[in-house]
């Protein structure tokens, strides 16, 4: 494996309690962001790339499209729940844009532990809080992995 | 705009939904370039999707074909950058609901929720379509942004065996979009909120610059010798209008609690557990605790302060629990 996934480690259900916290995540939004992201999601709406056009459309700045906020929600779970985990729902209602400068702060928590069949499911609430308030905020279920490491 | 009441456009736009309306096909296969474009940009460096030997070693999927994040699930089948649907999408308007919103002057469009079930996640060479259907318009709404109706659709994601392979509930604010008075200012640029500076006049700025100066001061008549917190001009024992203060050493008790859930106001975290603190000293202030857990507050549980410059310019006496376990961040 290369390098950069040794960060990585799979938590197993008997790691886990109702209460858990999962760790914080940073995201610092640069224009950069907003662009690649937007574009990464084939996404080209002009208020995600071209400031001029988000301005005569009444917002102060270009700002992150939602596809992309799913992709560091998606990101945010297996993050903390290692690879071998799998993501079966998410579900978020959107608020405050994320607008270049702001810093976005991902938090999470274990909500309860159920099981499907064999598989071990961690329900978790999770949210994204800028400077203006929440970005993000929901809940979603991820099935976790059987093995650690 | 016409005149329309909202249960006129209801009855006339409720008969448009349930209407199942696609395919809208992708441009081009699950490809392995995409979900690195995608994963390079997120910063997302989940070995299963791009890494085969890791796949290959520890997971159900095959080394050869790169997995896709399953929140990719929207972009395959996103129009190109000139706007136009994969080929032999549809030709049907998925959004005639929207379309006949906006001609009663409904123009604004916000995405309010994303509810998302994920059945399988995509590999390399997969090849998805969706279809879409409005299942839901609420009544007419009024909200923090104008007056409008919420309206929901269902899309299912299939791939190339008409499988589902994910479904979203997602919920989009149709509005009103409202005017602006003549000589509106430009938007301001984003900024950070704050809390609201306390006022600071002769009657307590005393409070506030020795927070400042790193101490918490409670009144003292100079007649009678009472203690008083909140700050005020004169005793409400002796009516004295003579006073000093003595430093708190910032110690007490819980005397009550409240926590606060719902709604969630910027710039505090939630939940946001405000206290009401007996001091040693005797009188009672009230603050924010910190460290604690809402379920382990308990009323008389001792507390310490802890200065905490919480924005530029404003320092506050927030409390913890006291003992060994000192939460450092508040």
């Amino acid at each position: 494996m290369s390098d950069v996934n040794h960060k990585f480690k799979n938590v197993i259900a008997s790691d886990l309690s109702v209460g858990d916290a999962l760790p914080e995540f940073e995201l610092p939004i640069t224009a950069k962001l907003v662009v690649s992201t937007a574009m990464a999601s084939q996404d080209f709406q002009d208020v995600h790339h071209d400031k001029d056009a988000a301005i005569a459309k009444g917002t102060p700045d270009i700002f992150m499209n939602i596809l992309t906020t799913n992709g560091f929600v998606g990101r945010y779970l297996t993050d903390w729940a290692g690879p071998g985990s799998r993501i079966k729902k998410i579900q978020f209602n959107l608020g405050a844009p994320n607008y270049p400068g702001d810093t976005m702060i991902m938090s999470g928590e274990v909500t309860e532990l159920s099981q499907d069949g064999e598989h071990h499911l961690a329900h978790v609430n999770f949210k994204g809080k800028n400077g203006m308030g929440n970005h993000v905020s929901g809940t979603a279920i991820v099935q976790l992995a059987t093995v650690a490491g | 705009m016409s005149d329309s009441s909202a249960a006129d456009i209801l009855e006339r736009i409720k008969p448009l939904m349930h209407k199942r309306v696609g395919p809208y096909n992708s441009w081009n296969p699950v490809s392995r370039t995409q979900i690195w474009q995608w994963c390079s940009a997120m910063g997302d460096h989940n070995p299963l999707y791009l890494d085969d030997q890791y796949r290959a070693e520890h997971s159900e999927f095959s080394r050869d074909k790169a997995v896709a994040p399953p929140a990719m699930m929207q972009m395959w089948s996103m129009r190109d950058v000139n706007g136009n649907d994969g080929p032999g999408s549809t030709t049907d308007n998925l959004f005639e609901i929207l379309a006949a919103l906006e001609e009663e002057g409904y123009e604004g469009i916000m995405a309010v929720s994303y509810d998302q079930t994920f059945h399988r996640y995509l590999e390399e060479g997969d090849r998805a379509h969706h279809y879409s259907t409005i299942i839901n318009v609420s009544d007419l709404k009024t909200t923090g942004i104008g007056k409008g109706f919420f309206v929901t659709q269902l899309a299912e994601f299939m791939d190339q065996n008409d499988e589902l392979f994910a479904e979203a509930r997602i919920t989009y604010f149709k509005y009103q979009v409202p005017k602006k008075p003549a000589g509106a200012s430009k938007p301001s640029a984003p900024g950070k909120i704050n809390r609201i500076h306390p006022v600071e006049n002769h009657d307590h700025e005393h409070f506030w610059q020795g927070l400042r100066d790193g101490k918490l001061l409670i009144q003292k008549c100079d007649d009678c010798g009472e203690l008083r917190h909140p700050p005020q001009p004169m005793c409400e024992h002796c009516q004295s209008l003579n006073w000093s203060t003595i430093e708190s050493k910032g110690k007490g008790t819980v005397y009550t609690y409240t926590v606060m859930h719902y709604p969630e106001i910027p710039p505090f975290d939630y939940p946001n557990a405000i206290v009401l603190v007996d001091l040693e000293e005797g009188v009672r202030i009230v603050s924010q605790l910190i460290g604690t857990k809402p379920d382990d507050i308990k009323i008389g549980m001792p507390v310490e302060m802890k200065l905490t410059e919480v924005q530029e310019d404003m320092t506050l006496p927030l409390f913890h629990a006291a003992g060994p376990k000192i939460e450092e961040k508040p």
